[in-house]
């Protein structure tokens, strides 16, 4: 009995914290759209967020997706060379890492970068009254923090996957032509002819969904932290952890979705 | 009492009237019941040791916290059953300076005092850009817009978060323990301005303090909290002069005393209101 009281507490605090999160995505939502005095620095702060989240993570996230295209290409032709087929090493590179690889590396790099920063900077803002300072001033801190961050991330998250894919693809190439017997144009020319439209925009919505979570968590996990420094540390934690396993779950379902929903 | 839409109980002349209030976290209630009222252009101050409850009166009053019963009665709405644009509204009347005085870090000083008007009042950039300049002289911090909260000492700080306070000329200023933290002589350069803001501006102020020499200082009438009820209401001279032992034993410095018998401590340590003291 206690482990099904567990599981039923589990999922039930679950639901609710998924509840929370899509509420709190639906505020942000509303403020972006409505119209308010003070709007012009509220552009400001969603440009200085989407330099913080997508400019600067610019080198780190080119230079880990350009090692997974290698490896990817050197995993693919290990299998591939025992059936003489090294010529669809591209396409087994530019399909995992559209489909799947570019988004998912980035959000889980993007995750660390900047949800964690998100509920850093939320949950320290919590602990020194400054989220009380607003309320009084009558200013909505959904609206003056979250809203800015989530136009930031949904606009930058499409942007630095197709990057990802990009060097990813290039890292590919690179053992492609060192160790396969590639030339730059072919592998090129391979790589685009296996690539079909839906490869590409199932993972872009994959990576506009991926956003909607990285910010909903970090800054959720921001606004519940408690009293005192530790907390704020305890949040940012937190807020890497739930992202990364929300983003497993949402990965899971839209694969699942896509798969179903294709034509064959 | 039940809240209502009208206001029957508010005192006449008074900026806020509260009335039975009661306050908890949970099942825990922190106020029991406390009426008081503040006149228009006074400065009450509300007094209370650690854990007296003058915290979660203070950010009841802004609104921060919902009461559980009873009714708070500021610029004629009940905060008990306000709606959040009513809350909002109001609030763009009064003003707060926190304790730790809540600058943003990521903004200037003057970023800062001018947030409340970019984002509320119609004016224009170079109208805000003098209003700033106006606000911070009349703290004493002209010259400081640009300067960053990290880089400004412990007093310029509270100065600063008075000034943002006050920049939507609000008709009630709440301040949560201003000399907090602060030595003797910057602390009474606080005081002195509060003081100076009550006498220039005929505010309405609201002090929540342990400190007695700025209480008695700026104060023009006091409550004091004991354990989430008011034990004395009155002016300064009401309150210097009480007999009563808890108001005494505040006013006096008089330790809690010590606990020889262990069912008593034991029965302090539950919670058990009837512990017998010495």
């Amino acid at each position: 009995m206690a482990i099904t009281d567990t599981v039923g507490r589990g999922t039930i605090d679950t639901l609710a914290y998924v509840g929370q999160l899509a509420r709190l995505i639906a505020r942000a939502t509303v403020a972006v759209f409505t119209k308010t005095q003070g709007q012009g620095a509220r552009y400001r702060r969603a440009l200085h967020q989407a330099m913080a989240v997508g400019i600067e993570a610019l080198p780190i996230i080119s230079l880990i997706t350009f090692f997974v295209g290698i490896i990817l290409a050197l995993q693919s032709a290990h299998e591939l060379k025992r059936f003489g087929a090294m010529e669809f090493v591209p396409n087994a590179v530019a399909l995992s890492l559209t489909r799947e690889l570019g988004p998912l590396m980035t959000a889980i790099i993007v995750i660390g970068r900047s949800g964690s920063a998100f509920a850093a900077e939320i949950g320290t803002m919590k602990v020194s009254e400054e989220i009380d300072a607003l309320e009084t001033m009558a200013l909505d801190p959904v609206r003056f923090l979250v809203a800015p961050k989530l136009v930031a991330m949904l606009i930058m998250m499409p942007c630095l996957t197709m990057w990802a894919d990009f060097m990813g693809i290039v890292g590919g190439a690179t053992f492609g032509i060192l160790g396969a017997g590639f030339t730059f144009g072919s592998y090129f020319r391979a790589t685009l002819d296996a690539l079909l439209k839906e490869d590409i925009v199932t993972g872009l919505i994959k990576a506009f969904m991926f956003g909607l979570v990285i910010t909903a968590v970090g800054c959720q996990e921001g606004f519940l932290t408690g009293l005192g420094s530790e907390q704020v540390g305890r949040s940012t934690t937190t807020a890497v952890v739930k992202s990364i396993f929300l983003v497993i779950v949402v990965d899971l379902a839209f694969t699942a979705l896509f798969y179903f929903t294709s034509p064959s | 009492m039940t809240p209502s839409s009208e206001a029957p109980t508010q005192a006449r002349g008074s900026a806020i009237s509260v009335r039975d209030l009661r306050v908890s976290y949970g099942e825990r209630e922190i106020l029991h019941g406390i009426s008081f009222d503040v006149c228009a252009g006074e400065t009450l101050v509300i007094l209370g040791g650690s854990g007296s409850g003058k915290s979660t009166l203070l950010r009841t009053l802004v609104g921060l916290e919902r009461p559980t019963s009873g009714e708070i009665w500021l610029g004629g709405k009940n905060m008990a059953t306000i709606t959040p644009k009513e809350l909002n509204d109001l609030r763009k009347t009064i003003g707060m300076s926190f304790q730790g005085s809540a600058l943003f870090g990521s903004m200037t000083v003057g970023e800062n005092v001018s947030l409340p008007l970019r984002e509320h009042s119609p004016l224009d950039a170079s109208t805000i850009e003098i209003m700033v300049r106006l606000k911070l002289d009349q703290v004493g911090l002209a010259g400081y817009e640009n300067y960053m909260p990290a880089q400004l000492s412990g007093g310029m700080k509270k100065r600063a978060a008075v000034a943002r306070a006050m920049s939507m000329d609000p008709q009630i200023l709440f301040f949560d323990e201003p000399s907090a933290g602060l030595d003797p002589i910057i602390a009474a350069g606080i005081d002195e301005l509060i003081l100076k803001l009550k006498k220039a501006f005929g505010m309405t102020c609201v002090v929540v303090t342990h400190e007695l020499p700025s209480a008695f200082l700026i104060g023009d009438r006091m409550i004091l909290l004991d354990r989430g009820v008011i034990v004395a209401n009155g002016t300064k001279d009401e309150i210097q002069s009480s007999t009563q032992p808890r108001v005494r034993q505040f006013l006096d410095r008089i330790a809690e005393p010590e606990l020889e018998d262990e069912l008593s401590y034991l029965q302090m340590l539950i919670g058990d209101e009837s512990v017998v003291r010495k």
